[in-house]
Order: structure tokens, then C-alpha cells, then sequence
């Protein structure tokens, strides 16, 4: 005889359908406007500002949903409220610094921007008037040469640690100091350039390829890290394609990997340039100041937006108020240029990873 | 131009591991060659080493000797790269290059070695090595189309038309038919078995019915032990291998008792 000890069989089915009543649709939305106004009427009886009236608002809010699902629904779902009601609140307070930086330069910048402000130079410009059409040349040359420093250099060395280094301790060790040079503060990287254009042109030397020198430190590490990675993106399976028809790995790299990996190398350039174009210190050691433009990287001091920032505000001289006024401006066109720079990385990226050599 | 290859006592390392254990066979030209057995038993591997492709993973290397028609591929004045230009491979999985068109695709063995070649001629070598693929009917209108956008089976008719389209005098295919559908693979064998009058042909399989359809001489490798290196157990022609082999390990592998 078996003899088996079953479990025995439950007689039906467990009920899904949830007896407890759910809160309707626009819940947290009622609740919201409640918290507001609860908070609202506290904050005008205490006198409250209006960022403490919101910040009781919200933990209000975050409280009261839960309770109110605890009581109407069940326990599990008050939870799922109180982390909703969470995620919900640290989105905002992210948001928070963002969206008050950007109003806060509109509202300060927008109006300073005109045509003198943008095709004027500072020279012999006292109070009023004037432009920073120096700064934004300077900006422009410093930056450009910066690419074509850092573009060579960082995209040689990631084929380098991708296509030729694989794991020896050359290339372990270069990755180490590419990732130690990403964590190097600005300010050192401009005191190296300072010192090594001083030790060949002697001290006290400004020029705004010594900036250019200083931003390639800054921008090399992360071409060679986005590259890198988009490099490693690129399957196995094309390089064996390409050497199974007898073409040498230089060739293979230049016409199969580098093609395959365009796109994602030119947005991750786009977004270096985007981190080094508002790059203040490094520029204020070793490409100086002016109120004059100056078009010529080797030869004398090259004004740049952050640079012209920095000092519009902390030495605005006699007309404070105009000086001030540029510095909120020029603010304005370098988020301005950051933003166009984000979207141009964007679309570049889109448009090069659809377009394929339809060329017969 | 197809070539008969001569294999002897072939060892295949990676760093120190020994893969493959003392190979030696004849590979007839004009003629089909299977290579079955379990995995990871070095069939790949041996396939890679016949135009030096295992050299693509760091630390790959072989003892003993491959020739083609008498000259040793393994020499130290021979140019690996050289080598895979005269003899073709066709991957498991359609590896058609991303970034080009379907008649790029077929050239990119010409323009990646930078052959220039003038628009008629490249116009001709489309049309001739499609149609070696059987594929021309299918693409002849969209040329100018990328090479992604066709099925699985046509990606990897087009990968064939791009290896013979250099002419090569052998043609090795690794698992040619693991990622396609019975329909796709129906017209690669259909292919293949054009392919042989004027080709060598080494196909690697691990469907015993692929092997018995389209091969006329099949090669057994399996381990010597669990662990150890793989070995060539018995080499025959087809027929025999599946009627009647000299080995009991072959007979069991190809009546389904193991592996």
C-alpha cells in the first residue's frame, strides 16, 4: 500500500477580487489641493514664506494619501502610496534648483540681450553699453582648439585600449589614469598649462592656446572613457566579418569599428565639449583677461564668457549696476550655447545612427 | 582554383590550454568536408585554424601543419591576412556590416582593401556573387538598401555572396544554418551543393541530417575525456561514416545514443 501524507486540497479557488474599496482616480490629487490649502492658511496665520507653505504642503501630502488609503484600502496599498507620494516629492526637490537657476538667469539676462550686447566688444567701455562679442570669440577659439587637441588624442588612445591593449598592464594602467585624470580639479590643470608655457615662454605669460591646453586635460579623460565604451558596443562579430575577408585590423578599424561607433562617439564629443565650454579657472590663470577681441591664440590675452562672468561680478568697478547686468547676460547665452550643444548631440546622434551608405 | 587541404598532426592551444589533439586529415578539393561532434569538442577551433581566424582570440596558437596545395599556411614568411583573403568564412550568426548597403556588403571584401574597381566590373561581381547565393531575385531591386533590413536567412545568403565575391579557393562555414529556419536552411543547402563545383568546402554542423543531406566526406571529433583536448575519432566518406563506421563512438553519436 502507498501511503502518502497530502496536503490537502484548498475546496476552491482564492477569491481575486479585493473586498476592501479603492480609492478613487483623483485621490491624490484631491489630496494635494487640500495639503495646499491647509498649509496655505497655517503658513498665512504663522507667516510662513511661501517655500516653508510648500514644503508643508508636500508633507502633508505624503502623510495624508497613505492615511487615507490605510483606512479605505489595505496595508500594502498605503505603502504603495507613501513610496508613490516619496518618489514624487524627490523629483520636485531636484527640480527645484534647476528650474529656479534657469529663472532666475532669464529673468536677469533675457533683457540685457540685444544686438550691441552681442556683436560688442568692452573696449573703452565705461557703465553702460557694450558687449561681449570679445568674450564669445574667445569662448569659440579656446573651445575649437580644445576639440581638436583632445578629439585626436582621446580617440587614439580608446582604440588603443579596445582594439590593441585588451587586458595587458599598459592598458589596465592607462585606463587607471585616464579615470585619475577625470577626477583632476580644474584649477590644477590651468597651473600646469600656466607652468608649462612659463617654463618655455617665461613667466607671466596669457594665451589662449594655454587655455586650450589646460581644457584638453579636462577633456581628453572623457573623450577616451565615451569612446571607449562605445567602442566595446561594437560586436565581435563585425571585426571577425571583416578579417575573414583578409582585411588588415588597422583598416578593419578605421572602415568597419570606427563606422559602426560613429554616432555614439560624436555625442559623447558633443557632451565634452559642453562640460569644458563653461570652465572657469583653468582660463583665468592661464588665458587672462581683456576687454578687447583678441583672434590670435598665441599672442596675448584672450577674454572668455566665464572668465568675463567672473569678473563683471566681483569687479563690476564704477557702474556696478551695468557690470552685474552684462554678467547675468552673458550667463544666459553660455547655458544658451550648453543647451544647443545637448541637442545637436542628440540629433547628431539620431541622424548618424539611421543613416546608412545608401551611395551605390 | 578550388584547393585540396593537407592537415598534419595539428595541435591547437589557447595559452596554455591544449583544445585540439593531433589532427591529421585530407581535406579533398571540390567536395564538400562536415565536421560533427558534441560541443566544445575543437570542431570551431580547427575550422578557425584552417585560414588562421583562431589568431583573432589573444593567446591562440597551433602546432603541426595546414597546406593548401602543398604550401603551409603556418609558415613564419606567411601573411595571415593573406590567407583569409584566399580562404572565405561564413559565421553562425549574419554578420552583414551595419553601415553599408546590400551591394556594399557584397563588395566590402574589394573597398575595405581598398581595391579600386571600376563601377561596371563592381556592378558584375554584385550580380555574379548574388546570384552564386541565390540571392539576386530576392535584392535586385533594393541594392541600395541597408543589408540589416533582410531576414535572417537572406543576411546570411548575403554573408555568403560577400565571401565568395573575392574568389577565394576554399570556403569554410561555421554552423551556417544554427540561427535560420528549415526554409532558410533548405536554400543554403541548395547553395552549398552548387557551391562544391567550383569550391572546397569545410562546413562545420551539429545537425547530423545537415551533415548526411550535404557532405560528401564527414570528419568526427569528440574529447578524449571530459576536460581534455578534442580529437579527430574517425574520418570517412559520408556515407560510411553514417552506414557503417570504424568506430563504435562514431556509430553511437550518429544513431542519437549520446551527445
Amino acid at each position: 500500500m502507498i501511503d502518502v501524507a497530502l496536503e490537502p486540497v484548498q475546496p476552491h479557488f482564492a477569491r481575486l477580487v479585493v473586498a476592501e474599496g479603492r480609492l478613487p482616480r483623483w485621490a491624490p490629487a484631491l489630496t494635494a489641493v487640500v495639503s495646499l490649502a491647509a498649509a496655505g492658511l497655517a503658513g498665512l496665520g504663522l507667516g510662513w514664506s511661501p517655500v516653508a507653505v510648500v514644503a508643508g504642503a508636500a508633507a502633508l501630502h505624503a502623510v495624508g494619501v497613505p492615511a487615507w488609503s490605510a483606512v479605505v484600502e489595505n496595508g500594502r496599498a498605503a505603502v504603495d502610496r507613501l513610496a508613490t507620494s516619496l518618489v514624487w516629492v524627490a523629483l520636485a526637490v531636484a527640480l527645484v534648483p534647476l528650474v529656479s537657476l534657469i529663472r532666475q538667469v532669464v529673468a536677469l539676462g533675457a533683457h540685457q540681450i540685444d544686438g550691441e550686447f552681442l556683436t560688442w566688444s568692452m573696449r573703452n567701455v565705461v557703465g553702460s553699453g557694450g558687449g561681449i562679442y570679445h568674450a564669445v570669440v574667445g569662448t569659440v577659439l579656446i573651445t575649437l582648439a580644445t576639440t581638436a587637441i583632445s578629439v585626436p588624442v582621446g580617440l587614439l588612445a580608446a582604440i588603443y585600449l579596445v582594439e590593441y591593449g585588451g587586458g595587458s598592464r599598459t592598458a589596465s594602467t592607462l585606463r587607471f589614469m585616464v579615470d585619475v585624470m577625470t577626477g583632476i580639479p580644474s584649477i590644477v590643470a590651468g597651473l600646469f598649462a600656466y607652468a608649462v608655457f612659463a617654463l618655455v615662454l617665461g613667466p607671466g605669460i596669457h594665451l589662449g592656446i594655454g587655455g586650450s591646453v589646460a581644457l584638453s586635460l579636462l577633456m581628453v579623460p572623457i573623450v577616451v572613457r565615451s569612446a571607449e565604451e562605445m567602442l566595446r558596443l561594437v560586436p565581435v562579430e563585425l571585426r571577425e566579418a571583416s578579417y575573414a575577408l583578409g582585411v588588415p585590423k588597422w583598416r578593419t578599424v578605421v572602415r568597419v569599428v570606427l563606422p559602426a561607433a560613429r554616432a555614439g562617439i560624436l555625442t559623447g564629443v558633443t557632451l565634452a565639449i559642453a562640460r569644458v565650454v563653461g570652465e572657469t579657472a583653468p582660463l583665468l590663470i592661464i588665458a587672462g583677461a581683456t576687454d578687447s577681441v583678441n583672434t590670435n591664440l598665441f599672442g596675448g590675452q584672450m577674454e572668455s564668457l566665464p572668465v568675463f562672468i567672473y569678473y563683471s561680478y566681483t569687479q563690476p568697478g564704477l557702474h556696478p549696476q551695468y557690470a552685474q547686468g552684462h554678467a547675468w547676460g552673458a550667463a544666459l547665452v553660455l547655458i544658451t550655447i550648453v543647451v544647443l550643444l545637448n541637442l545637436a548631440a542628440r540629433t547628431l546622434g539620431r541622424l548618424l545612427a539611421l543613416r546608412v551608405n545608401r551611395r551605390r | 582554383m578550388a584547393k585540396s587541404i593537407e592537415v598534419t598532426d595539428l595541435d591547437i592551444y589557447y595559452g596554455d590550454f591544449l583544445a585540439v589533439e593531433g589532427v591529421s586529415m585530407r581535406i579533398p578539393a571540390r567536395s564538400v568536408t562536415a565536421l560533427i561532434g558534441p560541443s566544445g569538442c575543437g570542431k570551431s577551433s580547427f575550422l578557425r585554424s584552417l585560414n588562421r581566424m583562431h589568431e583573432v582570440v589573444p593567446g591562440a596558437r597551433v602546432r603541426g601543419t595546414v597546406a593548401v596545395d602543398g604550401q603551409s599556411l603556418y609558415d613564419a614568411a606567411v601573411d595571415p591576412v593573406e590567407v583569409r583573403r584566399q580562404i572565405g568564412m561564413v559565421f553562425q550568426r549574419p554578420n552583414p556590416f551595419p553601415t553599408m548597403s546590400i551591394y556594399h556588403n557584397v563588395l566590402a571584401g574589394m573597398r575595405l582593401n581598398n581595391r579600386r574597381i571600376p563601377r561596371a566590373e563592381a556592378d558584375d561581381v554584385v550580380e555574379r556573387s548574388l546570384r552564386g547565393a541565390n540571392l539576386w531575385e530576392e535584392v535586385k531591386d533594393r541594392l541600395n538598401k541597408p543589408g540589416k533590413d533582410l531576414s535572417g536567412g537572406q543576411q546570411q545568403r548575403l554573408c555568403i555572396a560577400r565571401a565568395i565575391a573575392v574568389r577565394p579557393q576554399v570556403l569554410l562555414m561555421d554552423e551556417p544554418c544554427s540561427a535560420l529556419d528549415p526554409i532558410s536552411t533548405s536554400a543554403i543547402e541548395a547553395l552549398i551543393d552548387e557551391l562544391r563545383r567550383d569550391y572546397t568546402i569545410v562546413i562545420v554542423t551539429h545537425n547530423m541530417q545537415q551533415a548526411a543531406r550535404v557532405s560528401q566526406d564527414t570528419a568526427f571529433f569528440n574529447l578524449a575525456a571530459a576536460g581534455g583536448p578534442g580529437r579527430l575519432v574517425e574520418m570517412n566518406p559520408t556515407r560510411q561514416v553514417f552506414a557503417s563506421p570504424d568506430n563504435p563512438d562514431t556509430e553511437a553519436y550518429v544513431s542519437g545514443r549520446f551527445g
